[in-house]
């Protein structure tokens, strides 16, 4: 791993800056071979950091647009208990993307930024939450599928090699331990009620299976980045790895449920003891991606809108706190 | 690192502050993570919204992110090197005593 | 009267998940852990309905109206500020005002909880089964969130009548009503702090934030009055022990959100760049009558309609 590295020192440097760069990614090295963790103070190659920032912010991102679809039900939850919940929830995903703009801002950008980018339609977030959620089923799909599937996700990311994205994750892992179950319990009283809720759960199942799926991203052979990614020990398991996983736990979850996935081909393929599913459409992946999902531009709007809305009250607030220390200074 | 040609705003962003938890009394506060605030009151309650939702804590330090000084991460392997080799600070140094009741 | 806890959040069990964490990046030793967590112990609408089902509480009709009155209160106000929850200001406050959210949702509950035990009406029959004219809501409660400084102006008056009303029921004679209180109390002593905090902040920040601060009260003043109003349920309930005179409260309110105005430099006549609050008109509120704003019907038409579309499901 260290030879590939060398080339990355950049001839135009002086020969001790080149001699620091050399040391740096040595011991970089190092530490990734001994699977120990990088700290924001540490050298590491720009190209880590970058593949690094990119990653937690789009996660963070995702947390902070994932809210939405969710927010949309909060006023007209069935029961004053799963509003709470719901409540509780979509909070949790404030917070979490709290603690992960944290971890990207120790890589050198700004929240400020970050959010800025998002606004400005530079940065990517999970194209699920480009899906509107319809039913009040879509929370329990949502939690059951899609938290699932970031749960699938995130596990192994609490060992990332960057400390403070693995400590970022080791925290929301915990918080999240509830979101799951309190999506499934949705579907399960839904299956256990009414024929009409019934279908209103099948339905929400039938709409988030295929793209709860493809939020591991792409299949191996079409993922160039996450060669690199598990050589710096971000990425543990590969996309598909994963997504195998996850379709075992979700085939055996579905019964408890009482409702199907709506995948014929699902078959656990005996050679390679792994769980095999249908088609996904990736050509409807890419496109929603590219911003032609049902609800990208209503997503991107409401952002930027709470966040314009908010700038009179950032500012208020910031010079509040100038003149107080002004006062206390001259105190 | 700003490009002149982005819609940024003019604002100036509140600071960042690191957030120290007690999770009982008898521990120590522990680093929870950061967050930003406009001032020190409002990063203590920001601070409580966001990192004691759960019963975690029972008590909160925040810390200006700016005023903490840390050791060089480039000089690792001095800074640390000393107490490496000395063994005889451990009890464990002292085998002969093993098994001497109360000792 | 605290629980057994079967929680509905399902964090004991599993609270100390194992993520697979070892070596490096692990949380550090277990006992000092920032992220070890608890559902605590506290009153929940839970542990009262239990009650309510075992008949050990069951409130006579003048004390479930009562409870009735305090719930919707909490319950409309809890729905409006869900609603900034993804729209705040900053991040830091979607998650501050989720908190308060909750917290009044958590109130709502209770109070509703035990309101229905006399009716023979579960919390949500009466949240989500009555019509508009059945709710006690005052007309404060209703107002929109407008902008963030009518969301904090409106808060602050909420937060420091509820304080000044809870703190009382504590004494109530009437224990359910009196443990509701108690766990109440403390937590809209934390929405006074916050609210007070911002108030401070939007007066003394910048010019268009004083301005939207000023906006903000003047707004809702008018619906102080009703807050305080008594009437003869609770001239009833106060010679019971039960309840509280609304007017009685209004002294120590005046007092102290008083202070706050003033250090907020808003104490003084509208002319002279204060709020101006002694010559602001009085509405004729009504809601305690069921007698509502225009607003109300939206909020419960929103609220209600998946739940009426489906009577006697379970969710």
């Amino acid at each position: 791993m260290a030879s590939q590295n060398l080339q990355s020192v950049p001839a135009e440097l002086s020969p001790e800056e080149q001699e620091r760069e050399r040391a740096g990614q040595a011991y970089f090295d190092r530490i990734i071979a001994e699977d120990s963790r990088i700290e924001p103070r540490d050298w590491m190659p720009e190209a880590y950091r970058r593949t690094l920032l990119r990653q937690v912010s789009q996660h963070a991102h995702s947390e902070i647009i994932g809210m939405q679809p969710e927010a949309n039900w909060i006023s007209r939850a069935p029961s004053l208990k799963r509003k709470a919940i719901l409540m509780a929830k979509v909070q949790d995903e404030a917070g979490h993307g709290l603690y992960l703009y944290s971890a990207a801002e120790t890589l050198g950008q700004s929240r400020d930024k970050m959010m800025q980018d998002l606004i400005d339609g530079k940065a990517r977030y999970s194209s699920i939450f480009n899906y509107p959620a319809v039913s009040w089923a879509d929370m329990g799909a949502i939690g059951w599928l899609v938290d699932g599937a970031a749960i699938c996700n995130q596990v192994p990311l609490c060992r990332a090699s960057y400390g403070p994205y693995g400590r970022a994750m080791v925290r929301i892992c915990k918080e999240e331990s509830f979101h799951q179950r309190q999506g499934f319990e949705i579907l399960l009283e839904l299956s256990n009620g009414t024929p009409a809720q019934k279908q209103m759960a099948q339905d929400a199942v039938n709409r988030w299976y295929a793209p709860a799926l493809m939020m591991f991203g792409p299949p191996d052979d079409d993922s160039p980045n996450s060669k690199q990614s598990m050589a710096w020990n971000i990425k543990r398991f590969s996309n598909d790895e994963l997504r195998s996983r996850f379709v075992g736990m979700m085939v055996e979850q579905v019964k408890v449920l009482g409702l199907s996935l709506p995948d014929p081909d699902i078959r656990f393929n005996e050679e390679t003891k792994k769980w095999e599913h249908g088609p996904l459409d990736w050509n409807e992946f890419k496109d929603v991606l590219a911003g032609k999902g049902p609800c990208n531009a209503q997503r991107m709007e409401r952002r930027r809108q709470a966040h314009e809305d908010g700038a009179w009250v950032r500012e208020a607030a910031a010079a509040y706190a100038a003149k107080q220390a002004q006062k206390e200074h001259a105190a | 690192m700003t490009n002149p040609n982005e819609t940024h705003s003019k604002e100036t962003p509140w600071p960042l502050w690191e957030v120290f938890v007690r999770s009982s009394r008898g521990l120590s506060h522990v680093h929870a993570g950061s967050l930003h605030a406009p001032d020190a009151v409002m990063a203590l309650r920001n601070a409580r919204d966001l990192y004691t939702r759960r019963n975690e804590g029972v008590s909160i330090w925040v810390v200006p992110a700016d005023a903490i000084s840390s050791s060089d991460p480039d000089s690792k392997g001095s800074f640390f090197e000393s107490p490496q080799g000395k063994d005889y600070r451990h009890a464990t140094y002292y085998t002969k005593s093993e098994g001497v009741k109360h000792l | 009267m605290t629980s057994e806890h079967s929680t509905d959040f399902a964090i004991e069990g599993h609270g100390d998940i194992s993520v697979g964490v070892s070596g490096a990046g692990a949380s550090g030793d277990g006992s000092a852990s920032a992220t070890r967590i608890t559902p605590g112990n506290a009153l929940r609408p839970e542990d009262i309905a239990l009650e309510v089902r075992r008949g050990t509480v069951r409130p006579g009709e003048d004390v479930a109206e009562y409870a009735l009155r305090l719930g919707d209160d909490a319950l409309i106000l809890a729905q409006r500020l869900g609603h900034w929850i993804s729209r705040a200001p900053e991040l830091e406050e979607d998650i501050a005002l989720g908190n308060i959210a909750l917290d009044q949702l958590g109130h709502a509950r209770s109070f509703l909880t035990y309101a229905g035990a006399h009716w023979d009406k579960s919390e949500d029959e009466l949240a989500y089964f009555r019509r508009e004219p059945e709710f006690r809501s005052a007309h404060l409660f209703e107002q929109p969130n407008g902008d963030f400084a009518v969301t904090i102006a409106r808060q602050f008056i909420v937060s420091y009548y509820q304080f000044e009303l809870y703190e009382r029921l504590t004494g109530s004679a009437d224990a359910t009503i009196a443990a509701i209180a108690a766990k109440a109390l403390k937590e809209v002593d934390y929405h006074r702090d916050h609210s007070a905090q911002w108030v401070l902040r939007l007066a003394g920040g910048t010019e268009e934030s004083r301005r939207r601060i000023i906006r903000g009260f003047r707004l809702l003043w008018p619906y102080v009055d009703e807050i305080f109003e008594d009437d003869e349920l609770t001239a009833r309930l106060a010679e019971a022990g039960t309840g509280v005179q609304p007017s009685t409260l209004r002294e120590d309110f005046d007092r102290l959100t008083g202070e706050v105005l003033a250090e907020a430099g808003l104490a003084g006549e509208y002319a002279e760049g204060g709020l101006g609050l002694d010559r602001i008109p009085q509405s004729l509120g009504g809601g305690r009558r069921g007698k509502h704003s225009e607003h109300l019907g939206f909020v419960l038409a929103e609220m209600q309609v998946l739940a009426r579309e489906h009577p006697g499901a379970s969710w």
